[in-house]
C-alpha cells in the first residue's frame, strides 16, 4: 500500500481542489483521506454519502465534584494554564483554558477532582462518486487534539485500503508546521506540495519542506497560479533544484477552479481543458515516482 | 482595543487586510500589529521596519538528573502526555509533547526533575512610521502553537496600553491555536471568499466564535468569484459584513510581490475605509 500526502504550508494554494482532481483521476485505485480535520473541504467536492459515522474520543479534562471540594485552593495554585478560577466561591474548570494534564486531579487532598474524555469530534466512511470510499472527520470547534484525529483518520483509510485490495491512499493533509501536519506525514511514501508564487508561498513551502525533510521522502511540487509572478517562480524552481524535489508542474491562475466549485465539481469533471491534461500528466508523474520508489526499494 | 483577523479557511486573506489595514490605520492612529500564525508568519513580508528587539522564547521542559533519580517511575504516571517514560534504567522526556504542566517536576519525591527552558521560537519586534509590529515564529519540529501565542499576546499587553488599536493576524482553522489566539479580543473580523469552501469554513468560524462568546464580523474577500451564498447566510444569521474586497488579479499579483494592495488599487481602498471607519467607531466607544 502506498500513501500520497498532499500539503501546502500556506492555505488557499489549492491543494484541496487539486487533491480531489486526482481523486477523480485515480477512481476506485484510491481511497481518500481528509485530514485538514481543522477546516475540511473536500465533501464539498467529492459528494460523500455519509455512509458510517462515529464519535471520536481524545484527551481528558477536569472536573470538580463540588460537594467534595474543601476550596483549599491547592488545584488553582499548581494550574499553569489559569484554568481553575473562582467564580461564586466556587472552583470551577474553564474548559478552554484546560489542557488536561491532570496535575489538579494529581494534587487533589479530597479526590473532588476527575479526569473526563473528551469528545473532540467526529469521523466517518463514504462512499464517493469516484466509486471509491473516503474517510473524513469534523473536529468540534475549538477542540485540542486534532492531530491524534489526523491519525485516526489515516489509519481508518489504512484499513479499508487493506480489506478492499486498494492500492493507494490520497491524503490531503493539513496547514502549518505543527501536530496535525507531523500526524499527516507520518506513514506517507510520496508529499506532493502545492504552492503559489508568491513571497508567502514560498516562505512557507520553505518552512514546511524542512519539516517534511525530517521524514525523508520522496517530494514533488506543484506551482499553482504560476502566471502570477514569474520572478518567485524562478525562486521556487532553484528551490526545487536545490532540495533535490520534483517539478511536477505549473498551472496557470485560472478561476475555472473556483467555478467548478461553485457547483460542487473538480476540474476533472468540467469539460476538457489544459488544465484537466495538466493535472492528468501531474497524476502520471506520480504514478512514475511511486513505481520508481517501489524500484529502488 | 483588540482585533484578531481569523478565518476558518486559509489563504482567504488574513495576512493581507492585517498588513493593510494596520498600514492605513497608522495614517491617523498608533496601531500594533501582531501576527499570531506562529507556524507560518507572513505579515514580516509586507510590513517592514526597524527591528527593536528580539528574543528567543522558551517553554519550561523537565530535565532528568540521573544520580538523583530513584527511578520510582511517578513522572510516568502523573504525564497525562506521554512526554515522559521510564525505559528500563532511564527516564526519557519527549519535549514536543511536553504542555509544561510541571506535574511531573513538582511531584517528583526526589527532585530529580528540574524544569529547564528549552528554545521553542522567537519573538521580534519592529518599528516604523506609527506602527509597532511583533513576529513570533515557532521554530521547525515544535509541534505546538499554543505557548508562543500566549506568550506573544502577554508581551503586546505588558508594552501597549489601551490607546492602541491592536491588531492580531490569526492562524487559520478552528481548533486549538485560534482559540489561544482570539480568546481576548474585543472584535474578531472573520474574512472569507465567496465559495462552498469559504462559506463551509466560515459556518465553522461563526460556531466557534459564538461558543467563546465573541463580538464578531465577516470581511468578503474576492468579491466577485463565486456566489452569493456567504452573503445570504450572513443575511439569515444576523452577522454584520464589514466590506467586500474586490477579486481583482492585480491584487494577487501585488500580493505575491509582498506590496500593500490599497495605495495600488483604488477600489480595495474605499472597502478597506470601511473596515477602518468601523474600527475607529468601536475605539471611540471603548475609550469613553
Amino acid at each position: 500500500m502506498k500513501e500520497i500526502v498532499v500539503i501546502s504550508g500556506k492555505g488557499g494554494t489549492g491543494k484541496t481542489s487539486i487533491t480531489a482532481s486526482f481523486a477523480l483521476l485515480g477512481e476506485k485505485n484510491v481511497i481518500v483521506a481528509d485530514c485538514d480535520v481543522d477546516a475540511a473541504d473536500m465533501h464539498l467536492l467529492l459528494q460523500p454519502d455519509w455512509h458510517f459515522s462515529e464519535e471520536f474520543f481524545s484527551g481528558v479534562a477536569a472536573e470538580i465534584d463540588q460537594g467534595k471540594c474543601i476550596k483549599c485552593g491547592k488545584c488553582a495554585n499548581v494550574c499553569r494554564f489559569h484554568a481553575i478560577p473562582v467564580i461564586d466561591k466556587k472552583y470551577v474548570i474553564n474548559n478552554l483554558n484546560c489542557e488536561g494534564c491532570g496535575y489538579c486531579y494529581q494534587i487533589c487532598p479530597r479526590d473532588a477532582i476527575t479526569m473526563v474524555e473528551q469528545n473532540v469530534g467526529k469521523w466517518f466512511v463514504s462512499n464517493i462518486k469516484t466509486g471509491s470510499k473516503m474517510v473524513h472527520a469534523r473536529l468540534r470547534s475549538g477542540a485540542d487534539n486534532s492531530g491524534k484525529l489526523v491519525a485516526k483518520v489515516k489509519n481508518e483509510a489504512r484499513k479499508i485500503a487493506e480489506k478492499n485490495g486498494v492500492g493507494w491512499i490520497l491524503v490531503d493533509g493539513s496547514p502549518g508546521i505543527g501536530c496535525p501536519v507531523v500526524s499527516s506525514l507520518s506513514g506517507a511514501d510520496l508529499v506532493v506540495l502545492v504552492t503559489e508564487p508568491s513571497v508567502s508561498g514560498l516562505h512557507d513551502l520553505e518552512r514546511v519542506y524542512e519539516l517534511t525533510k525530517k521524514f525523508h521522502l520522496p517530494s514533488g511540487c506543484i506551482i499553482n497560479k504560476a502566471d502570477i509572478n514569474p520572478e518567485v517562480v524562478g525562486k521556487i524552481k532553484t528551490f526545487l533544484q536545490k532540495e533535490n524535489i520534483t517539478h511536477l508542474a505549473d498551472l496557470p491562475y485560472d478561476e475555472t477552479f473556483t467555478k467548478a466549485m461553485t457547483f460542487g465539481k473538480t476540474i476533472i469533471e468540467s469539460g476538457e481543458s489544459e488544465i484537466k491534461n495538466t493535472l492528468q500528466q501531474i497524476w502520471k508523474k506520480i504514478n512514475n515516482l511511486l513505481t520508481d520508489e517501489r524500484e529502488k526499494s | 482595543m483588540k482585533i484578531a483577523i481569523a478565518s476558518g479557511k486559509g489563504g482567504t486573506g488574513k495576512t493581507t487586510l492585517s498588513t493593510n489595514l494596520a498600514h492605513f490605520l497608522a495614517t491617523s492612529e498608533r496601531v500594533v500589529l501582531a501576527d499570531l500564525d506562529v507556524e507560518e508568519p507572513n505579515s514580516g513580508l509586507f510590513i517592514r521596519g526597524e527591528l527593536q528587539l528580539r528574543e528567543d522564547k522558551f517553554k519550561q521542559i523537565p530535565n532528568w538528573l540521573k544520580e538523583e533519580c530513584t527511578l520510582c517511575g511517578n513522572c510516568q504516571k502523573v504525564c497525562n502526555f506521554h512526554a515522559i517514560i521510564k525505559l528500563g534504567k532511564q527516564i526519557m522526556v519527549f519535549p514536543e509533547l511536553c504542555h509544561s504542566c510541571f506535574a511531573c517536576s513538582e511531584l517528583c519525591p526526589a527532585k530529580a526533575l528540574p524544569m529547564l527552558p528549552q528554545k521553542m521560537g522567537e519573538l521580534k519586534h519592529f518599528i516604523l512610521a506609527g506602527i509597532d509590529f511583533i513576529e513570533s515564529k515557532l521554530d521547525i519540529g515544535q509541534e505546538q502553537a499554543v505557548p508562543l501565542i500566549a506568550q506573544t499576546w502577554e508581551y503586546v499587553d505588558a508594552h501597549f496600553g489601551n490607546d492602541r488599536i491592536k491588531l492580531f493576524d490569526s492562524p487559520p482553522g478552528t481548533s486549538c491555536p485560534v482559540i489561544e489566539a482570539t480568546k481576548n479580543a474585543d472584535l474578531v473580523i472573520l474574512i472569507t471568499e465567496p465559495t462552498p469552501f469559504g462559506l463551509h469554513d466560515l459556518k465553522l468560524a461563526v460556531e466557534t466564535m459564538r461558543e467563546l462568546k465573541k463580538n464578531f464580523a465577516v470581511v468578503i474577500n474576492r468579491f466577485g468569484i463565486g456566489n452569493d451564498d456567504v452573503i445570504d447566510y450572513c443575511g439569515q444569521e444576523g452577522i454584520e459584513i464589514l466590506a467586500k474586497l474586490p477579486n481583482d488579479r492585480r491584487i494577487a499579483e501585488l500580493y505575491s510581490r509582498g506590496e500593500l494592495i490599497y495605495p495600488k488599487i483604488p477600489a480595495f481602498k474605499a472597502e478597506l475605509q470601511k473596515i477602518a471607519d468601523y474600527v475607529l467607531r468601536l475605539q471611540i466607544r471603548s475609550s469613553k
